[in-house]
C-alpha cells in the first residue's frame, strides 16, 4: 500500500490570486516575467532612501531646491525616481511657521517612488479618517508635539498628485555632506508625522 | 535618540506579511502599465473596497486590494467572478490530489 501525503492547499485568499494569474497568464493579458520584475523592484529597489536623498539634496543645493518647488517631478527625476503611475509629484518644505502632514483619505496613494510601499498606519481608518480633522492630536501619538505657533497642513493624496515633505534640517549637521545628512532623514519625517531630532555637534561629547 | 509611535526605521522592511499580497500587488501594477486600467480607476475602485470592508469592521488591506483586482478584471471583461472561483476550486483539487514532494499542476481541460 501507498500511504501518499497530499498537499495542504494555500489559503483562499492565495487561491483567489494563484487563479488570477493562471487566467490573466493564460490569455497573454500578463507576463509573469514583468510581474516578478516589479517585485523585485518593490521589494528590494525603490523605499525611503530614495526620498532622503532628495531631501538631501534640496538641503545642500539651493538650485535643486528651487528646482524641486518648481516641478518637483523634474527635479526628483534627475535623481533617477521616476513615478510608475504617471503620477505628479509636489514637494512640500517644512518651516519655523508650517509643518505638512499626508495623507490619502480614500485609499493608500503614497509617493513610490521616493518612498516605497506605504506602513501600516499610513493604510489605516484611524490615520485616514482622523488626520484630517484632528492633525495635532494625531500627530501627538505619534510623538510629535507641533507647537501652537506652528500652522499644520494636511494635504490628501490622489492617484494623480503625490507630496513628499521635506523635513527641516537639524541643527548640528553643518559639517555633514549629503550622504552623511541623507542618512539622518526617516521615513515617517518625509510623511509628515516625523521631525529630525538635533544633532549633537562639535563638542565631541 | 527619540523615537516616535510608529516604526521610523529608514529600512523599507517587508512591505508583505504573505506572498500572495506581493503578488497581487504585482498583479495590479503589471495590469496598469499594461493599460488594463488607468491608476485613477484603480485608486477609485481599491476606495470603494477599502469603504466596503471599513463599513462591516474589516481593515484587512490586501483583501481590499485583491477584490479591487478581481472587480477590475471582471469590468474589463478579462474573466469573470465565477471563472477565477472556478479556477481557484480546481487549484484547490490539485494540491489535494498532488502526493506531497511532487508539484502541483492544475489538472483540467484548456478552455
Amino acid at each position: 500500500m501507498s500511504e501518499h501525503r497530499h498537499q495542504d492547499p494555500p489559503s483562499p485568499m492565495a487561491l483567489r490570486v494563484k487563479a488570477l494569474e493562471t487566467l490573466l497568464v493564460e490569455r497573454g493579458v500578463v507576463d509573469p516575467e514583468a510581474v516578478d520584475a516589479i517585485l523585485d523592484v518593490y521589494e528590494h529597489q525603490v523605499g525611503p532612501h530614495n526620498g532622503a536623498r532628495v531631501v538631501a539634496r534640496a538641503w545642500t543645493d539651493p538650485a535643486f531646491r528651487e528646482r524641486l518647488r518648481e516641478d518637483a517631478t523634474a527635479a526628483i527625476g534627475e535623481l533617477g525616481f521616476l513615478g510608475m503611475q504617471g503620477e505628479h509629484m509636489v514637494a512640500l518644505e517644512n518651516t519655523e511657521r508650517v509643518h505638512n502632514v499626508v495623507v490619502c483619505t480614500l485609499c493608500s496613494c503614497y509617493p513610490w517612488s521616493v518612498l516605497g510601499l506605504p506602513p501600516a498606519w499610513y493604510k489605516s481608518h484611524a490615520y485616514r479618517s482622523r488626520v484630517v480633522m484632528e492633525p495635532r492630536a494625531v500627530l501627538r501619538e505619534f510623538g510629535l508635539d507641533v507647537p501652537e505657533e506652528v500652522e499644520v497642513r494636511v494635504w490628501d493624496s490622489t492617484a494623480e498628485l503625490r507630496y513628499l515633505v521635506v523635513p527641516r534640517r537639524p541643527a548640528g549637521t553643518d559639517h555633514l555632506d549629503e550622504e552623511a545628512l541623507a542618512a539622518l532623514v526617516t521615513r515617517d519625517s518625509m510623511v509628515g508625522t516625523a521631525v529630525l531630532p538635533d544633532v549633537d555637534g562639535g563638542t565631541g561629547t | 535618540m527619540t523615537r516616535t509611535g510608529s516604526d521610523v526605521s529608514l529600512e523599507p522592511g517587508r512591505p508583505f506579511d504573505e506572498p500572495w499580497q506581493a503578488e497581487a500587488f504585482a498583479l495590479a501594477v503589471q495590469l496598469h502599465r499594461q493599460g488594463v486600467f488607468s491608476w485613477s480607476e484603480w485608486s477609485a475602485t481599491l476606495g470603494a473596497e477599502i469603504a466596503k470592508l471599513e463599513a462591516v469592521g474589516d481593515e484587512d488591506y490586501f483583501r481590499c486590494w485583491l477584490n479591487a483586482v478581481e472587480t477590475l478584471v471582471a469590468r474589463k471583461g478579462l474573466a469573470s467572478q465565477d471563472e477565477l472561483a472556478g479556477i481557484a476550486a480546481a487549484w484547490a483539487d490539485a494540491y489535494r490530489d498532488t502526493p506531497h514532494g511532487e508539484p502541483v499542476r492544475l489538472g483540467r481541460p484548456a478552455p
